[in-house]
């Protein structure tokens, strides 16, 4: 488990102190994958860098498995750094090694014998797919492989906790996914903690267990990923969250409707029934519905005609049918 | 074609020898000018205030002393640090008390050649070798020198080219080599042709050293498959 408590973090900077993190407080269970997603600069990186002190806290604690990570001495935190791995946006491979070399790195600082080590770089390369490119180097493979490498290379000591830092931002969609599948079996069959840096919705989505949304250096909301997703609070979830609908021109009339899918909502015809029982043309201005975890959620963006009579038929038709939705100007 | 002059230092064997000198003095003053420029290189990365380990007191302490040497003309360094040659070696001239000049004056041009070297491996590479729990000791050697090594051979060859370079202007204080002949025999005997053929030979010193330390530099590095 690691907790972090009241932790801040600034930087002194020639032009003043610039406030990164400001009272963050996170719990993060064994064995579940949990996302920190924010846009660039909300100090998401910075608080990755806080785990495993690779930037030290202004102030506050970074308690791993009970341990005050913040009171070790620098050999204790050495020790305990090779209990934590971690993967990259730019992957960070050494250059002048070839794959094998590389994965036994984190090994050859550990201490164990050359020959386990080659052995263990072998098999993890193997679970990675890799095993036919041991003597490669890295420039000689794509971002894909790159950061199946670092993956490998971050298992090599048998760490509890992977720390991936925006590790899939680099990646076209396609290898992405890959990427992330292979997180998440590492995190279902390792039992690896994985916590996930991202700026990327998709990625919180796809493979993370709890989320917590960051911005303007603190924690403006956490909780399940299916919670959030369906109900952000904070006006940051809401915009990373429900992407704004582009319309500009009137179609139908200017009144528009926001109607947020919850999981049982998105599964009966709700438009359909809609427009067919109120007799009113609405236009789908925006739509975009997705899948977590078995349960559809998502939102859509009606255009109701200028007709207020038609567009209180609309309203009530919703409230009857408990549909949860919100008027946007 | 060629002068009398000419003919006869090459029936008495002093152009080879010359060549001979000029590239045995370069290639122990760069040697020993690594000995001591590689590690002081390396501190003044290391501690550098974005280094793996910064003491902003200690470097900037040894920029100023690296700084000053690197200030004064080496003509005036070289007259300068004959006592100390004769302190090490025991005599201040010939082409041993030559060495131990151009040392003094080549190491501070190697610490800086090394340091920026090392300043150009990636922060990323460094940061997840930290982030593996890799002490700043082991940093160094494990990650820092490995990875800079291109670069650091290809630093090796402006080097020695440069400490070529110094080695012909030791010839005018009792140094030997293609500098002191083409001075001697040369420019003080009105031999044009001399001083000529002694800039051809260097030219071609130069061009071979050069080929092989790019050559050596891209075979190792991994970087270019």
């Amino acid at each position: 488990m690691i907790e972090i408590k009241n932790l801040n973090k600034s930087f002194n900077t020639t032009s003043g102190t610039i406030v990164a993190l400001s009272d963050i407080n996170l719990t993060i269970l064994d064995g579940e994958i949990f996302g920190i997603i924010g846009l660039s600069g909300a100090g998401k990186s910075t608080l990755v860098r806080c785990i495993n002190l690779l930037e030290s806290p202004t102030s506050g604690d970074v308690i791993l498995d009970g341990r005050n990570l913040t009171e070790l001495t620098r050999k204790e935190l050495l020790e305990t750094r090779q209990s934590i791995g971690m993967i990259f946006q730019g992957f960070n491979l050494l250059t002048q090694r070839n794959i094998l070399q590389n994965v036994c790195y984190p090994l050859e600082i550990a201490g164990v014998k050359k020959q386990d080590a080659v052995r263990r770089a072998v098999e993890l390369l193997e679970l990675v797919g890799l095993s036919d490119r041991l003597k490669s180097y890295p420039s000689q493979l794509s971002g894909g492989q790159k950061q199946r490498v670092a993956i490998a290379r971050a298992l090599a000591t048998k760490p509890k906790y992977l720390l991936c830092d925006e590790a899939t931002s680099a990646l076209d969609p396609n290898t992405t996914q890959s990427i992330l599948d292979l997180l998440k079996e590492i995190n279902r069959t390792m039992g690896v903690t994985i916590i996930i840096i991202t700026h990327e919705m998709k990625v919180i989505d796809q493979i993370c267990d709890r989320v917590a949304v960051i911005d303007n250096s603190r924690i403006a909301e956490s909780g399940y990923v299916s919670d959030v997703f369906t109900n952000p609070q904070s006006q940051i979830a809401r915009e990373l969250i429900l992407p704004k609908a582009n319309s500009t021109e009137s179609v139908v009339g200017e009144r528009q409707l926001r109607i947020i899918f919850d999981g049982e909502a998105s599964s009966k015809p709700v438009i359909a029934n809609l427009v067919l029982e109120c007799q009113v043309p609405v236009n789908i201005m925006f739509a975009d519905t997705r899948d977590i975890e078995g349960k559809a959620y998502g939102q859509m963006i009606l255009q109701l005609p200028d007709d207020i009579r038609q567009q209180e038929r609309v309203l009530s038709y919703l409230k009857a049918k408990k549909i949860t939705f919100s008027q946007e100007v | 074609m060629f002068s009398e002059m000419f003919q006869k230092l090459w029936d008495n064997g002093i152009i080879q020898a010359g060549i001979w000198e000029t590239i045995y003095m370069t290639a122990l003053s760069t040697l020993f000018s690594y000995g001591i420029g590689l590690p002081l290189g390396l501190v003044l990365s290391v501690t550098d205030k974005d280094g793996i380990h910064p003491m902003s007191g200690l470097n900037r302490a040894l920029g100023i002393i690296v700084n000053i040497f690197r200030s004064i003309p080496f003509i005036i360094l070289m007259i300068a640090m004959l006592p100390a040659a004769k302190f090490i070696v025991g005599t201040s001239l010939g082409n041993q008390a030559m060495i131990v000049t151009l040392v003094i004056a080549a190491s501070p041009y190697v610490a800086r050649m090394v340091e920026s070297s090392i300043k150009e491996v990636d922060a990323g590479v460094i940061e997840a070798a930290q982030a593996m729990g890799t002490s700043s000791f082991k940093l160094v050697y494990k990650v820092l020198i490995p990875e800079a090594k291109p670069s650091l051979i290809i630093g090796s060859v402006i080097s020695m080219v440069t400490i070529l370079g110094y080695s012909a202007m030791a010839g005018t204080i009792g140094g030997g080599g293609l500098g002191q002949i083409a001075i001697t025999y040369g420019y003080q005997r009105y031999n044009n042709d001399i001083i000529w053929i002694c800039v051809i030979l260097t030219i071609l010193i130069v061009q071979v050293i050069q080929e092989v330390g790019t050559r050596i530099a891209h075979k190792t590095d991994k970087r270019i498959s």
